[in-house]
């Protein structure tokens, strides 16, 4: 351990929500995008999930709205160092969607990607089982553009760089295939409870 | 090769992210001890720290590091920072920092940091807001959001490149102005609260990147923007109003 002289840090606070080398945001929700935010509205925005899927889909707008509502609250990470506790957010989960395009058995992993060309990959599994959504609200309100509206991904449990802002779709693979912030150096499943920031870890 | 796959499929919008840049990522995962040589200020509410880093494998003008502090419990702080200096191969690098109000580290490096002292950082991480010295950079800063850029700056200087570089800076006064005495023809600033007598008080606005836009360089800008999210989105909202391409943008937002 390489104790920094004179440094003692912000009183501790004990917990268990909070991932190693994580502090909380409070009332921040800073916005991270490298790229300039789009002028999405909800009619050129769609969502399409193809690949090693029995059904390739997509939804509009109107359809994807119709389908069943489902929320998250619960906590956000993400990799720059701050966590956000007990968010809102609704839409629709992603198991909904995929019970509708079939995965093949041979599929393991997907890339997510969104309508500015922005890329993430993950584990099928990680996408599965009620722990991924496409969600449009955050607060009970529309989500906002800076932060992925009209609809994004919404991967709670791992850094939040991999719940792509205006999401447009979903290829399921059977191979990982890096994205965007893993082909710049980011780890290819990270998961904050495990500190996976950057490639490596 | 029986089973074909379909690559990914992005939709043909009118939105694009800027491709990456290729640099080194074998140092990204290996934390090293920095020794702080020197402290300079630069504003009332900046200072850059100099450290000698024995091992440091180089980066890009852009890049930014992950830096940690140990408090003898164990405690530790970890923060992302961009690094200031040019590449080069002193073996020393710098960053400056805002002191933020209730920030854990910038406080410590602002109150009890002294040469001699030894943290430790990692990087240089991410290839996205680098800037190679190969292509015509139009850079776009506000407050501390300048610091990537200076070292795009300086990289222009000490290498002596022919590429053209232009740089717009936002400060809320002279007095706020980081690297004030450093900024050169290349350079123009606007002053959001105070400005010295003569130039305008006021937002960066259409009049001062239109301009730089319509230079089309051959091979066209890379336009950096570094700042808050609220500078961040007017700064590229008057790029693309002013003909800059979206995938030729690349942002770094505080956070």
């Amino acid at each position: 351990m390489n104790v920094t002289r004179g440094f003692t840090g912000r009183p501790r606070v004990t917990d268990p929500g909070l991932p190693p080398g994580q502090y909380d945001a409070r009332d921040e929700w800073p916005v991270l995008s490298a790229e300039v935010t789009p002028g999405l509205t909800p009619a050129d925005w769609s969502f399409r999930i193809d690949g090693l899927v029995e059904r390739p889909h997509t939804w509009d707008w109107e359809r994807a709205r119709a389908l069943p509502a489902s929320e998250y609250e619960g906590d956000i990470h993400c990799v720059t160092g701050w966590s956000k506790f007990g968010v809102r957010f609704g839409g629709v989960a992603l198991d909904t969607f995929l019970d509708v395009a079939r995965p093949a058995a041979a599929a393991t992993h997907a890339v997510a990607y969104s309508h500015t060309g922005y890329s993430t990959n993950l584990p099928l599994a990680d996408l599965t089982g009620g722990r991924a959504w496409i969600a449009w609200e955050y607060g009970g309100e529309p989500l906002a553009p800076e932060h992925g509206g009209p609809a994004r991904l919404l991967v709670p449990h791992l850094y939040f760089w991999k719940s792509a802002k205006w999401i447009a779709g979903i290829t399921l693979l059977d191979h990982d295939e890096p994205g965007f912030w893993e082909g710049n150096g980011y780890h290819e499943r990270g998961n904050p409870w495990e500190e996976q920031r950057y490639s490596g870890d | 090769m029986t089973e074909t796959v379909p690559a990914p499929r992005v939709p043909a919008t009118r939105f694009a992210v800027p491709g990456r840049i290729a640099v080194s990522e074998r140092a990204a995962s290996v934390w090293q001890t920095a020794t702080l040589t020197g402290i300079r200020r630069e504003t009332p509410h900046a200072a850059t720290f100099r450290f000698a880093v024995p091992d440091w494998a180089g980066h890009l003008p852009g890049q930014h590091l992950m830096l940690r502090l140990t408090a003898p419990d164990g405690y530790v702080a970890q923060r992302h920072y961009s690094i200031a200096s040019a590449p080069d191969d002193s073996g020393h690098l710098e960053l400056t920092l805002d002191h933020v109000r209730d920030g854990e580290v910038s406080g410590w490096f602002h109150t009890t940091a002294r040469p001699g002292d030894t943290i430790e950082l990692r990087g240089p991480l991410s290839g996205f807001f680098a800037w190679p010295g190969d292509r015509p950079a139009l850079l776009l800063g506000a407050g501390s959001g300048v610091v990537p850029l200076m070292s795009m700056v300086r990289h222009h200087r000490t290498r002596g490149l022919g590429v053209p570089l232009r740089m717009l800076v936002s400060a809320r006064s002279p007095g706020e102005l980081i690297y004030a005495g450093e900024l050169g023809a290349e350079t123009t600033a606007v002053f959001t609260r105070s400005a010295p007598a003569g130039v305008p008080v006021g937002r960066l606005a259409a009049e001062h990147v239109a301009p730089l836009v319509a230079e089309r360089p051959p091979g066209g800008w890379e336009a950096y923007v570094c700042g808050s999210n609220g500078f961040a989105e007017h700064a590229s909202r008057l790029l693309v109003e002013a003909g800059q391409p979206v995938e030729r943008i690349r942002i770094e937002r505080f956070g």
